[in-house]
């Protein structure tokens, strides 16, 4: 067991991290603008964004597997161009599971903005229009800051879900060692191959990891609203 | 000088309404505006702030903040606004929330000062009680140094005595900046202690425009004075009857007659008014 312990390869851990760090970030840049935008649209294209935004929770990751399979190999459109023009392949690398992982983490990442946008008062966006800001500032300065749970949850959400990720990866990018092959890809090989104590070791890292990642973000939720919505004169 | 002429067409809850104002407000004029809920007070005083949009013209001091070709946006016409609700910046102290609006420290300290929030202005605003919020949130509409002060419902949440002492800080506010301020209030004392100019919308129009008195007194012929009430119920007693009333907080006894108990219906509204009667008016301690 120790020796086990010793001699782990620790890359496909490190892996899922990295993968679910990028994907964070790239969605949150992403996402920011498309929160915000749905949360003030009184527009009829809402529901029909709001439902493609949501599409990810509902499909086997399969499907979203295939589709993008589909869509970024050499021999599609989008694939031949990024080949020609850039010189990149999309898929069966890190760069596959990236794009791969910011579909499949999508909702997770804008419904908790959205819908921490639309518990603000109004009243506060519009005070600080008023006060001549942009929305832009509004946007920083009032509306994130009021929303720190939904932000915090989102992001946290969106890390946990894509570093749990497995069936879209699977697909995208195959099982390449320090390319594509994440901790729950070599979990799973590890089973296949009856290597049961590896498995045992990765599953719990994984276990006790997302539990410490969950825990510190109910602990900060229950501090945050004690502190900016109780009452303590 | 302001010269507002609007129209726009409201969804409530009694079906589609038509908003058509024209109003010319003199500079430095304390209006309020009253009438029903949904009467398009609110509306009214959104699209002047630039918050929604109406057709129509606005013009302030001859500069055009909306017409056929321009909408000046909501953030050009620095405007003071008070929410009933306060609307308050949550994740900033007192402080901050006045600075948000302008950096003017000189400015902010000042009417922290004449409101009496000094010691307060490093608490968060829900730590805070409503009257304190309402204070904050009046402080926070002066620090642009608005033309135009525009409160809607401001006092309505809070308790008689944090009103009376609101109305004197708000009168003070109104004088010392010189602002043109529109009030949206459904009480008549605070109407008639503030405002020189007491407009009334009812379905979206103005039905009467005129002075504190003209308007809120609702007398007629030679009645001395009367209050509207509610008929509550008619008691007989012996050969006379007894008619309860409500007149806001207050149930009154008013002996009638059988005759005008025939004609009274209970739970309607009734106008409760004397002619020639000279009333003894005490201080209530």
């Amino acid at each position: 067991m120790f020796e086990t312990l010793v001699n782990l390869d620790l890359a496909p851990l490190f892996l899922s991290f990295k993968l679910a760090f990028v994907t964070t970030l790239i969605l949150f840049v992403f996402s920011l603008p498309l929160a915000w935008y749905l949360s003030q649209s009184k527009s009829k294209m809402k529901p029909f964004i709001e439902a493609v935004t949501a599409l990810p929770i509902v499909l086997p990751p399969s499907v979203i597997g295939f589709y993008i399979l589909w869509a970024l190999s050499i021999n599609s459109p989008v694939g031949i161009f990024f080949e020609e023009v850039f010189g990149v392949k999309l898929v069966f690398n890190f760069t596959g599971i990236v794009i791969a992982s910011c579909f499949y983490s999508l909702p997770f990442m804008v419904q908790p903005l959205q819908s921490g946008f639309e518990s603000i008062n109004k009243n506060m966006l519009e005070a600080s229009l008023l006060a001549g800001k942009s929305k832009f500032e509004t946007l920083f300065r009032v509306a994130l800051p009021n929303i720190k749970p939904a932000l915090i949850t989102a992001i946290i959400v969106t890390f946990a879900h894509t570093v749990g990720e497995f069936g879209v990866v699977l697909m995208v990018g195959g099982s390449i060692p320090n390319e594509t092959k994440v901790a729950a890809v070599a979990i799973y090989e590890f089973v296949e191959i009856i290597d049961y104590e590896s498995a045992h070791i990765y599953s719990a890292i994984m276990l006790i990891l997302s539990f410490i990642v969950l825990l510190s973000v109910y602990i900060f939720n229950q501090k945050y609203n004690r502190k900016f919505t109780g009452f303590h004169r | 000088m302001i010269k507002i002429d609007i129209k726009k067409q409201l969804h409530g809850s009694i079906g589609t309404m038509n908003l058509d104002v024209k109003l010319d407000i003199k500079a430095k004029e304390f209006l309020a505006l009253t009438g029903a809920s949904g009467s398009g007070k609110t509306t009214l005083l959104r699209s002047l702030a630039g918050l929604e949009k109406a057709d129509g013209t606005i013009i302030v001091d001859n500069e055009i903040w909306q017409d056929k070709k321009n909408f000046l946006p909501v953030q050009k016409r620095k405007i003071g606004f008070v929410f009933q609700d306060y609307a308050l910046f949550d994740n900033m102290t007192v402080k901050e929330n006045l600075l948000y609006v302008k950096k003017d420290k000189e400015l902010a300290n000042h009417l922290l000062g004449i409101t009496e929030l000094g010691s307060l202005k490093d608490r968060l605003p829900n730590s805070l009680s409503g009257g304190q919020k309402q204070r904050v949130s009046l402080c926070r509409a002066m620090m642009n140094r608005p033309k135009l002060l525009l409160m809607d419902e401001p006092l309505s949440a809070l308790d008689s005595t944090m009103r009376i002492k609101l109305q004197n800080e708000i009168l003070q506010l109104h004088e010392e900046f010189k602002t043109t301020t529109i009030l949206v209030s459904h009480e008549p004392s605070e109407i008639y202690k503030l405002s020189n100019r007491v407009v009334v919308l009812k379905d979206g129009q103005i039905i009467d425009d005129g002075d504190a008195k003209k308007v809120l007194l609702k007398t007629n012929g030679s009645a001395k004075f009367s209050f509207e009430g509610k008929l509550l119920d008619i008691v007989q007693m012996d050969i006379i009857f007894v008619a309860i009333i409500a007149i806001g907080q207050q149930l009154v006894e008013v002996t009638i007659t059988s005759n005008e108990a025939k004609n009274l219906i209970i739970g309607e509204k009734v106008i409760v008014s004397t002619k020639a009667f000279a009333p003894t008016i005490t201080q209530r301690l």
